[in-house]
C-alpha cells in the first residue's frame, strides 16, 4: 500500500491553480455520458429493449400473416368459413397499418425504458453516488440538465435504432403476405421515427418521475401505472352514457393513447388525436413529470 | 477557509445543527469533535450544499460552496465510504467525477496511486472493502488537488493499518498548507492528529481551541499502579492529595499525582509496584464528561457505559 508515498506524490500541487471560467455544463455533460455508460445495467436494458421491441413486433407481424393465411384458405381461425373477399379486405387494412403492426413491441419497450429513465437518477440516491456527485458539482440545475440531456440523448438513438430495426423485421416477415409496406409511403416515415421519439418522451418521463420519488421501485411503479396501467384501464372502462362527451374524449388524453398517436397509423382511426398534436400532448405529459423533478431536485436537501 | 455564521438546521422537530459559528483556518487540522448524533454530518452537508441551512450562512473561502468556480480543486471531501455506484470501476467511477471540474484524465492515475489501488482500478467497487471504498473515497476527494479537504469519520471501521494510513495522510495534507477539517466522535484520534478542536454537542458548539488548550483545559493526571500491598499505598496516596479508585484486574487509579510522583511515594515506604503507568484515558473521560450532557440518545444506558464506549475508542 502507498502508505510511504504519500508525501511525494501531493507535494507541490499537480495541477494548475484555478484556470479561466467555470465547471459549467459540457463538463458535466461528459460526466453523465461517462456515467451512463460505465455500468452494465445500461447495456442490459438498452438489448432488453430491442430485443423486446423486434421480438414481440416480429411476433405480432408473423400472426397477422398467419391470420392471411387463414382467411386465404377460406377460413378464420376457429374454422368457420368466411365470405370471399374477406381475406382481402382484411390484407387491405394490414397493409394500410403494416408500419404499426411491426412496431407494436413498443407497448412492452415502453415498460423497459421507463426503468432505464427511472435508474438514471434514482440509482444515483440508492448508491449514494448523489452526494459524491454534488460534491463535485454542486450546480444542481446544471447537473440535472446535463444528465436529462445525456439520457435523453441514449433514448433517443436507442429508440430511434429500436424503432427502424423492428420496422425492417416486422415488414420482411409481413412480405411473405405481400402486406408490407415501405419507408416511402406515406406516413410510413413519420410513423417509425414517431417510435423513436415516443420511447425518448416515455424515458423523460420516468426520468421525472425519478427525480421526484428518489425511489427506484416507486418511481418504475408510479412510470408503469401512468403508461400501462391506465391504457389498460382505458380498455376496460365504459363509456359514460351517451350526451355530452363520448369516452373517446376521455381516451385521448390517457398517457399512452396520446403519445401512440405518433406510431399508429391514422387510417385504423383509433386515435382520436392528430400524430403530432398527440405527441405533443404527450411530451407535455413528460415535461411536467421532468419540471416537477427539477423543482425537487433544486430545492430538496440531498 | 470554511467559515460558519448562526448555522442552524432543523429536520422536523430536531434541531441538528443549532447556532453553530465557527472558523477552520488553513494549513491545519482541524478536528470536529463530537458524540454520535451531535450535528457534525450535518455540519458537513451543510458546507457542502447538499442540505439547506435553516438559517445562518457557511461559506468556503468567503462564498458559498456552490459558487466556486471549480468546486473541486477548492473542496474535496468524503463523506462516507458507501458514495459511489458499486456497478461502476473505480477508475471510472473517478473519470466521471473528474469531468464535472475539467480535470485532466492522468490525474486520476496519480490518485488511484496515491491511495493505493492502482491494481484495482479497473475493479467495479461494489466488491471493494471499507478500506478499499474509503481509499476510493479519498481519491476522489483529491482529484482536484483541492485547498481544503473535510473528512467525515474517516477510520470508523478501518483496521489499524488503515487508521495509520488515514493519520498520516492528513499530516501530510496538512503540511504541504493545506486545510484538513475532520470529523471523529473518538478524543483519541483526535489527540494523534488534530491542531485544533472544535467540538459539538446536540448541534451546540461546546469548545473551539487548540488541542494542547484542550488538553491542559480538561486533562486529569491519572496513574495506574498495581501493587500486593494496595492498603497502604492508598492510604499514602490519600494522604498526598490524590484520589483514589479500583481499576479493573485489581488496579488502581490515582488522580492527582504524577507516575514519578507515585513512584517516589512508593520508594520511600517501601511499597513494592508490579505496574506503574501514566494514563490519558482521562482525556477521552474529560471529553465524555464535556459532551455527557449533549449526547443525543443517553436515556436508559447503564451505569458504566461511557467507559465502555472510551475504552472500545482506545481499541478502534
Amino acid at each position: 500500500m502507498a502508505t510511504t508515498a504519500t508525501h511525494e506524490a501531493l507535494v507541490g500541487g499537480k495541477l494548475a491553480r484555478q484556470p479561466a471560467g467555470r465547471a459549467g455544463f459540457l463538463g458535466t455533460v461528459r460526466s453523465e455520458f461517462t456515467k451512463i455508460r460505465s455500468v452494465r445495467s445500461t447495456y442490459w436494458t438498452l438489448l432488453a429493449l430491442v430485443l423486446a421491441c423486434v421480438g414481440i413486433g416480429a411476433l405480432f407481424s408473423w400472426g397477422q400473416t398467419q391470420r392471411l393465411t387463414h382467411l386465404d384458405s377460406g377460413r378464420n381461425f376457429r374454422g368457420a368459413h368466411v365470405p370471399p373477399g374477406v381475406a382481402a379486405a382484411v390484407a387491405a387494412e394490414i397493409h394500410r397499418s403494416a408500419a404499426s403492426i411491426s412496431l407494436f413491441g413498443l407497448l412492452i419497450g415502453q415498460l423497459i425504458i421507463i426503468v432505464l429513465g427511472a435508474l438514471t437518477i434514482t440509482s444515483e440516491y440508492s448508491t449514494g453516488m448523489i452526494r459524491t456527485s454534488l460534491t463535485a458539482m454542486p450546480r444542481r440545475g446544471t447537473v440535472y440538465a446535463a444528465k436529462g440531456v445525456v439520457f435523453g440523448a441514449v433514448a433517443l438513438v436507442t429508440g430511434l435504432v429500436t424503432s427502424f430495426l423492428a420496422f425492417f423485421v416486422g415488414q420482411a416477415i409481413l412480405s411473405s403476405q405481400h402486406v408490407s409496406t415501405t419507408l416511402g409511403q406515406p406516413e410510413v416515415l413519420r410513423t417509425v421515427i414517431g417510435g423513436g421519439l415516443f420511447l425518448a418522451a416515455c424515458g423523460l418521463l420516468s426520468y421525472g418521475i425519478g427525480a421526484v420519488l428518489r425511489h427506484t421501485a416507486g418511481a418504475i411503479a408510479t412510470g408503469i401505472g401512468l403508461m400501462f396501467v391506465l391504457w389498460i384501464l382505458s380498455q376496460f372502462l365504459p363509456g359514460p352514457p351517451s350526451g355530452w362527451f363520448g369516452q373517446a374524449d376521455i381516451d385521448k388524453w390517457i398517457p399512452f393513447n396520446a403519445g401512440s398517436a405518433i406510431w399508429e397509423h391514422q387510417a385504423n382511426g383509433l386515435n382520436p388525436f392528430s400524430p403530432w398534436i398527440g405527441f405533443a400532448v404527450f411530451s407535455a405529459y413528460a415535461a411536467v413529470a421532468v419540471i416537477g423533478g427539477l423543482v425537487v431536485f433544486l430545492r430538496r436537501d440531498a | 477557509m470554511i467559515e460558519a455564521r448562526g448555522l442552524t438546521k432543523r429536520y422536523g422537530d430536531t434541531l441538528a445543527v443549532d447556532n453553530l459559528s465557527f472558523t477552520v483556518a488553513p494549513g491545519r487540522i482541524t478536528g470536529f469533535l463530537g458524540p454520535n448524533g451531535a450535528g457534525k454530518t450535518t455540519t458537513m452537508r451543510l458546507i457542502l450544499g447538499l442540505d439547506r441551512p435553516t438559517s445562518g450562512t457557511v461559506t468556503v473561502d468567503g462564498k458559498p460552496f456552490g459558487q466556486l468556480a471549480w468546486p473541486m480543486r477548492e473542496v474535496g471531501a468524503l463523506l462516507d465510504a458507501k458514495a459511489v455506484h458499486g456497478g461502476r470501476s473505480a477508475y471510472n467511477h473517478l473519470l466521471c467525477v473528474a469531468q464535472t471540474n475539467n480535470l485532466p484524465n492522468r490525474r486520476i492515475g496519480e490518485v488511484l496511486e496515491l491511495v493505493g489501488l492502482s491494481e484495482v482500478a479497473r475493479k467495479r467497487s461494489k466488491g471493494f472493502s471499507l478500506g478499499m471504498g474509503q481509499r476510493l473515497g479519498i481519491a476522489a476527494a483529491l482529484l482536484g488537488d483541492p485547498k481544503i479537504l473535510m473528512f467525515d469519520e474517516p477510520v470508523n471501521g478501518l483496521d489499524p493499518e488503515g487508521i495509520l494510513w488515514i493519520r498520516n495522510l492528513m499530516k501530510a495534507l496538512a503540511s504541504e498548507g493545506r486545510t484538513v477539517f475532520v470529523s471523529s466522535h473518538l478524543m483519541s484520534e483526535m489527540e494523534n492528529t488534530a491542531d485544533h478542536l472544535i467540538v459539538i454537542g446536540r448541534g451546540k458548539l461546546i469548545s473551539d481551541c487548540t488541542t494542547s488548550e484542550f488538553i491542559a483545559a480538561n486533562s486529569q493526571q491519572s496513574v495506574r499502579v498495581r501493587t500486593p500491598q494496595r492498603e497502604e499505598l492508598v492510604a499514602l496516596a490519600s494522604a498526598a492529595g490524590a484520589t483514589v479508585r479500583d481499576d479493573a484486574g485489581g488496579a488502581l487509579v490515582l488522580l492527582g499525582l504524577t507516575a514519578a510522583q507515585v513512584g517516589d511515594l512508593a520508594f520511600e515506604n517501601g511499597i513494592r509496584l508490579h505496574e506503574l503507568a501514566a494514563a490519558h484515558a482521562s482525556l477521552e473521560q474529560a471529553f465524555m464528561e464535556l459532551t455527557a450532557s449533549s449526547v443525543e440518545f443517553h436515556a436508559g444506558l447503564p451505569a458504566g457505559a461511557g467507559r465502555e464506549s472510551a475504552h472500545a475508542g482506545e481499541v478502534a
